[in-house]
């Protein structure tokens, strides 16, 4: 807000709007196939003839815009979740919401091909799947809520959140049992975590869903700062307080679900990124936090695909295994560095 | 409680039979009852009460972020609240600067940009309560007294014209307790506001307060100014103290020397000497058969001690006190 700190902030943003551009670019040209830079350049602004036209329109740019875009969801709803906790340690996989997404997916992935025709037809498409992992992340995160407003506690929160996502899991677990092998298949290699199984149609689909949700966290960037303050003083500084909670609710799982729907639960984004955000620019500003962490959290995750597709060359590690890693030791430095709880 | 008949045009905040307590599904506990209280301009009022009688759901009750259970609070026209409360920010990475914008919050959109007049108004505030040297601070580099300070510069921001704060002086030391009670007596004067301050702090209240609330055992509230109340007995009433008496503002001690002692002299000094006296078990009588005079010679203090036949002097009330003992 001082004059200083935004300039810091703007210089922040900027840097990381370049580190977006070029891990984008690096994405777009990496893969199992080696493509001249040049082409790649002619293919992406549109040259049809270029025999790798296709790969990169089919196979390269749709997996760079789902990084980008899973990025930006699931580092901004734990952002908001960090926020609306007040706990530094909330984000959407550690509350269960990628588990309760997960679950939904499940009965529907599994069960859409027993089931009705409604369930099978609504499996089959990539609003249903959204909506099944949205409604997923709204049923833990009411669970949650409910929780917290009978705890104060930190850790207790955080606890009950494990347990529920371990619930959720368990039950996906049972599910799987029961199902059939081809079914199975297909889910397993969703719950790893993956950027490469979506197409323009599930593009388009969570890039809307992204778009309603970023604007409903811009729309509460304010609450969310008088939320630092303690709901005390938020209300007392003329924010509705249950009313702003409904909206990041919404948003974060409707952001988080979608997200989960398509590349499955990807671990540690939400967690990782408004930290690292906080230590480059010092500041619990969300009208700062929160472009940065959109950006962050892209290239966070574009880095992250490009270390899995570096890892092997024929087929690519799960995203999962390479954001833990990174993820991990963020969770371990904010427990030792932060005994008390700096948001 | 008797409402001053020509306080019906000043008050800014009035309850009307406010019950307020807690309700925890059909059973409820009520803290106070029928309250009929009003906080008017320029007045800065201390509430007092022993701990845990419900201070600090009163203050919530009055601004609104907890419903009564009966009665109800009104404000006069354009009149509004801002609080300091006892709530920790959990948030200690923002500069003492953001944390005063918040009082800004309220008149800004969800932009949240500031403008010229809001810059002016954190400036002033911070001005007020002597921040100006940590505005560039994050929080987590405070001391108790300073975060204090500056939870009350926010509240400042908010230009209210009313202005509850719920223990500002808990866990301070004296001089950040003074200084806060100093600056909140300023406030209510140069900018008109009605302050009300929940405290327990007796001998602060007593000097700074226009009027004092005094929460009392039968769920109500006692009003008057401090002088009043002292004299009346409410305050024994209600504290019962335990060997401190407030009319003389002295902790009762036992004459347990047996022996008069007859002090002259003039000034604090002479105050001081008989405090020390009183502590040591001596009565202070005049025409006993001991006596001290305090003399002021080139600067120098002389406590002159006459028993019996002995005449000495002293340089200190400790070889005086030695010297009496002996």
């Amino acid at each position: 807000m001082k004059t200083d700190l935004v300039f810091s902030g703007t210089k922040v943003l900027l840097a990381l709007g370049g580190l977006l551009l070029i891990l984008s670019f690096a994405s777009i040209s990496m893969g199992s196939l080696e493509i001249p830079m040049n082409e790649t350049i002619k293919a992406l602004f549109g040259e049809k003839d270029s025999r790798w036209y296709d790969i990169i329109w089919e196979f390269r740019l749709p997996r760079t815009l789902t990084c980008i875009l899973a990025g930006i969801a699931l580092a901004s709803s734990g952002l908001m979740m960090q926020t609306l906790f007040r706990n530094p340690l909330a984000g959407p996989d550690v509350l269960g919401l990628s588990s309760g997404a997960s679950l939904l997916v499940a009965i529907l992935i599994l069960g859409g091909n027993q089931g009705t025709n409604f369930l099978a037809q609504l499996s089959s498409s990539p609003w249903g799947i959204a909506l099944a992992a949205s409604l997923g992340s709204g049923l833990v995160f009411g669970l949650v809520i409910l929780a917290a407003q009978k705890i104060r506690d930190n850790v207790s929160l955080l606890i009950i959140g494990l347990m529920i996502g371990a619930a959720a899991s368990s039950l996906v677990m049972t599910l799987q049992f029961i199902s059939k092998a081809d079914d199975l298949q297909a889910f397993v290699i969703w719950t790893m975590g993956s950027v490469g199984g979506t197409g323009w149609g599930e593009i388009n689909v969570l890039t809307l869903i992204i778009i309603a949700g970023i604007a409903i966290t811009f729309g509460s960037l304010k609450s969310l700062n008088a939320l630092l303050l303690g709901e005390n003083y938020a209300q007392s500084l003329g924010v509705n307080v249950q009313r702003s909670r409904l909206f990041i609710v919404f948003s974060t799982c409707l952001m988080a679900g979608a997200v989960t729907a398509f590349c499955g639960p990807i671990a540690f984004v939400g967690l990782a990124v408004p930290h690292l955000v906080r230590i480059v620019l010092s500041t619990s500003n969300h009208k700062i936090l929160l472009p940065a962490v959109m950006m962050g959290g892209a290239s966070l995750i574009l880095f992250c695909d490009i270390l899995t597709q570096l890892a092997g060359r024929s087929q690519s590690l799960p995203l999962n295994a390479v954001t833990s890693l990174i993820g991990a030791p963020v969770v371990i430095w904010v427990v030792m560095k932060s005994r008390s709880s700096k948001i | 409680m008797e409402a001053e008949p020509d306080s019906k045009e000043k008050y800014l905040l009035k309850t009307q039979k406010l019950t307020l307590g807690y309700k925890n599904g059909e059973h409820s506990t009520i803290l106070f009852e029928d309250l009929n209280l009003s906080l008017c301009r320029g007045e800065l009022v201390c509430f007092m009460g022993p701990n845990g009688i419900g201070k600090s759901t009163l203050i919530r009750t009055l601004v609104g972020l907890q419903k009564p259970l009966a009665g109800k609070v009104s404000l006069s026209d354009k009149a509004d609240v801002a609080v300091v409360l006892t709530d920790k920010v959990s948030s200690l990475s923002m500069s003492v600067y953001d944390l005063v914008a918040f009082g800004r919050y309220p008149y800004l959109d969800w932009r949240i940009q500031l403008r010229e007049e809001d810059k002016n108004i954190i400036n002033r505030a911070i001005t007020l309560v002597h921040i100006n040297h940590l505005e560039n601070k994050k929080l987590y580099e405070l001391s108790d007294g300073q975060m204090q300070m500056v939870m009350i510069a926010r509240a400042l921001a908010q230009e209210t014209s009313i202005l509850l704060l719920d223990e500002p002086t808990a866990h301070l030391d004296l001089n950040n307790r003074v200084e806060i009670m100093n600056i909140l007596r300023r406030l209510s004067r140069t900018t008109n506001k009605a302050i009300l301050i929940a405290t327990h702090e007796l001998d602060l209240a007593l000097q700074t307060a226009d009027l004092l609330w005094l929460a009392t055992s039968d769920k109500t509230i006692h009003t008057g100014i401090p002088e009043d109340l002292v004299l009346d007995g409410s305050f024994d009433k209600i504290f019962q103290f335990k060997g401190f008496d407030l009319k003389t503002g002295k902790v009762d001690h036992e004459t347990h020397r047996g022996i008069s002692i007859q002090l002259q002299g003039e000034g604090f000094e002479v105050l001081w000497t008989k405090n020390a006296l009183e502590r040591s078990g001596y009565q202070i009588q005049s025409g006993a058969s001991v006596s001290i005079e305090l003399i002021h010679e080139d600067k120098a203090l002389i406590w002159k001690l006459k028993k019996e036949t002995l005449t000495a002097s002293y340089y200190s009330i400790r070889e005086l006190l030695n010297a009496l003992s002996a």
